[in-house]
């Protein structure tokens, strides 16, 4: 093999390390699919979008001069009720509907995002400047900005804090009840009109913070949010719904594989490598599933 | 009976007729109905799946982007070293005399309807596996990383883009590309319409019928679903490859994801125009697109910058409010022009239940 990762094992400490930390970002993402996923059962091809958008936000305030970082908390606030007022518009309309027309307006919404952000932010690629530094690791030939870090770090804390918030507050609860059986909540007195509503909210604030995450760690464009649509899918359609930890696990292998695919195959298949990945996941379920006379449901 | 098949016929030879007298009458406007004539041969075909199969895909493109490449390669490859034509980008170096041109359109076009057809054979019994929404996004995936693979390739021009053959200089009417364009567009449509008004009354499409409503029923009346769905995708690819490769001698210039594996346009444009007009039914794509390139001609131009944004809300409202599409609104309007006969007794009595 004459790649360039085998030749130097560094290489390959560098591209894990990156995949990992990259990797805990997309199950950031990929929780709030699933979420919603599980709770409205509306797959949402704007999530990508969202996440942009909340990296905008990030963007705005370095333009202004305020420290990106402040993103991860102003970010989700606004997302918050960007989210809900998507809900209002279009997401209520499709809610107990066939999935595909979910995907198909979720479609449109994601079209409508991507050139709405093309005319306020321009087409060039933008990154918010954290000026964090970076960290040297095995004598200066692993190099990890602080950024990275932070954004894993970040992450994480906003995970676990959700996993509480789920756990022990009121909304928590009426959102557990409803993913379960909506009907029944219903009956009981959940009002699942709000609770939907508080779901989207939530997904698009895990997208703004992942997002403000993103525009200090990576780089933004109008148009590359369908890429983070799919990847959240892949790590949800993987790791199943509501399960966290395999969330998790399965958004660092996800990382992982894009690091490598990147060494090896070339930055400019890489794109195409997430989305050969989906298609190779879903087939090799569906033949799976097939030995047993099911399919995916 | 009789009286309805004399119907048929002045209707169907009235389309002909205005059809093959079209790039004469709007002579200005051949570009436009050449794109007509291809908007409508993918709605129907993708109707053929999509519509009456229930597989809705969102990977079609593939099929498209496909018969493009392929047809602009055979054109090219047949008498010149491709790799060579590709690296001298858009300074031609090399001059297809006029029959090499028409010989190299025709064996691409040729090539191009072939192999997206036995493309979708071979990858169908993986995909098609995958049921509902998983059909959906696995498709969508598909015509992405098509794309982006493309888009990769040093040979087919990577991302710099492909330049198809210029239209020979020797014939020197100017009007001669848009009329070979918009005939060579035109005799698709008419095959493709024959063959999909053949499928309509066919033993097939009750079986795919079938498939979209019940598969488990379908499969446990002894049906092999999976051979049909493999062969209604294969139909639609085809055809797919035929517009694709028509579609790059029009536009004269290849890019991978813009014009080729164009999912943003193209891809969402033949689920829309479908819908637009109503799934699951002959005249409805047929409509549907008529309407939206209209719709898209007319208002592009006024909006200019904001098409997009447009098209986006247009698919949002088509979908959350005529998800059934015109002919499904005049078939809930006019029941009895379906020859569905409404019981009004009956009726009555369900009204009465509620």
């Amino acid at each position: 093999m004459d790649f360039l990762i085998f030749k130097a094992p560094m290489l390959m400490v560098q591209a894990s390390l990156d995949g990992i930390l990259l990797g805990i970002l997309f199950a950031l993402i990929a929780y709030g699919m699933a979420l919603q996923w599980g709770v409205m059962n509306i797959i949402n091809i704007a999530q990508g979008d969202l996440v942009i958008l909340g990296g905008y936000i990030a963007y705005t305030m370095y333009l202004a001069g305020i420290h990106p970082a402040w993103g991860v908390i102003v970010s989700p606030i606004i997302m918050f009720f960007v989210g809900w007022a998507l809900y209002k518009l279009v997401i209520n309309k499709v809610v107990d509907r066939d999935l595909f027309i979910s995907i198909l307006a979720t479609f449109g919404i994601a079209i409508v995002f991507q050139q709405l952000m093309n005319f306020i932010f321009g087409a060039d690629v933008v990154v918010a400047q954290s000026e964090y530094g970076t960290t040297m690791l095995f004598d200066n030939s692993v190099t990890l900005p602080n950024s990275k870090i932070f954004s894993a770090f970040i992450s994480v804390l906003y995970a676990i804090g959700l996993v509480i918030y789920m756990k022990k507050s009121r909304l928590g609860r009426a959102i557990r009840a409803t993913a379960q059986n909506a009907r029944a909540a219903k009956i009981l007195g959940v009002d699942t009109e709000k609770v939907y509503a508080a779901t989207f909210g939530i997904n698009a604030a895990l997208c703004g913070i992942a997002g403000a995450l993103i525009s200090i760690t990576l780089t933004l464009h109008p148009y590359v949010g369908l890429p983070y649509t799919v990847r959240s899918f892949m790590i949800v359609i993987v790791a199943g719904l509501g399960n966290l930890p395999a969330v998790a696990v399965s958004g660092m292998g996800l990382g992982l594989f894009e690091e490598f695919a990147d060494y090896i195959l070339g930055t400019e298949f890489r794109i195409g490598a997430v989305f050969m990945l989906l298609v190779f996941i879903l087939v090799y379920r569906r033949f799976k599933l097939s030995k047993k006379r099911e399919y995916l449901k | 009976m009789n009286a309805i098949k004399q119907k048929d016929l002045i209707l169907y030879s009235g389309l002909i007729i205005l059809g093959l007298a079209a790039p004469y009458l709007f002579s200005a406007f051949k570009v436009q109905l050449t794109y007509l004539c291809v908007l409508i041969v993918l709605a129907m075909t993708w109707n053929l799946q999509g519509g009456e199969m229930g597989y809705n895909s969102f990977g079609n493109i593939l099929f498209y982007g496909l018969g493009m490449y392929l047809t602009a390669s055979v054109q090219v490859g047949m008498f010149f070293p491709l790799a060579e034509w590709t690296e001298s980008g858009g300074e031609k170096t090399f001059v297809h005399t006029t029959s090499q041109y028409f010989q190299g359109i025709g064996v691409g076009l040729l090539v191009a309807a072939i192999i997206p057809t036995i493309v979708a054979g071979a990858i169908g019994y993986a995909i098609l596996g995958l049921r509902g929404h998983y059909f959906a996004i696995c498709t969508l995936g598909l015509g992405i990383a098509a794309g982006e693979i493309a888009g990769g390739i040093e040979i087919i021009g990577a991302g710099q883009g492909f330049t198809t053959p210029p239209f020979p200089a020797e014939i020197v009417d100017p009007e001669a590309r848009g009329k070979f364009f918009y005939f060579l567009s035109f005799f698709v449509l008419v095959v493709a319409f024959v063959f999909v008004k053949y499928i309509y009354g066919s033993r097939f499409r009750l079986i795919l019928n079938a498939i979209r409503d019940n598969e488990d029923k379908a499969e446990a009346m002894g049906i092999q679903t999976m051979k049909y769905k493999i062969v209604g995708w294969m139909c639609s690819a085809f055809f797919c490859g035929l517009a694709g490769g028509i579609m790059g001698g029009l536009i004269g210039y290849i890019d991978s994801t813009d014009v080729a594996f164009d999912g943003r346009e193209m891809g969402v444009f033949m689920v829309l125009m479908a819908i637009l007009g109503g799934k699951g039914t002959l005249w409805g794509p047929i409509i549907g697109a008529t309407l939206f390139h209209f719709f898209k001609e007319g208002l592009w131009t006024f909006i200019l910058g904001w098409q997009y944004v447009a098209l986006g809300v247009l698919i949002v409202v088509i979908v959350v409010y005529f998800p059934e599409g015109l002919m499904g609104w005049l078939r809930e309007k006019y029941p009895e022009r379906f020859g569905e006969v409404i019981d009004e007794k009956d009726r009555k009595s369900q009204v009465e239940l509620k």
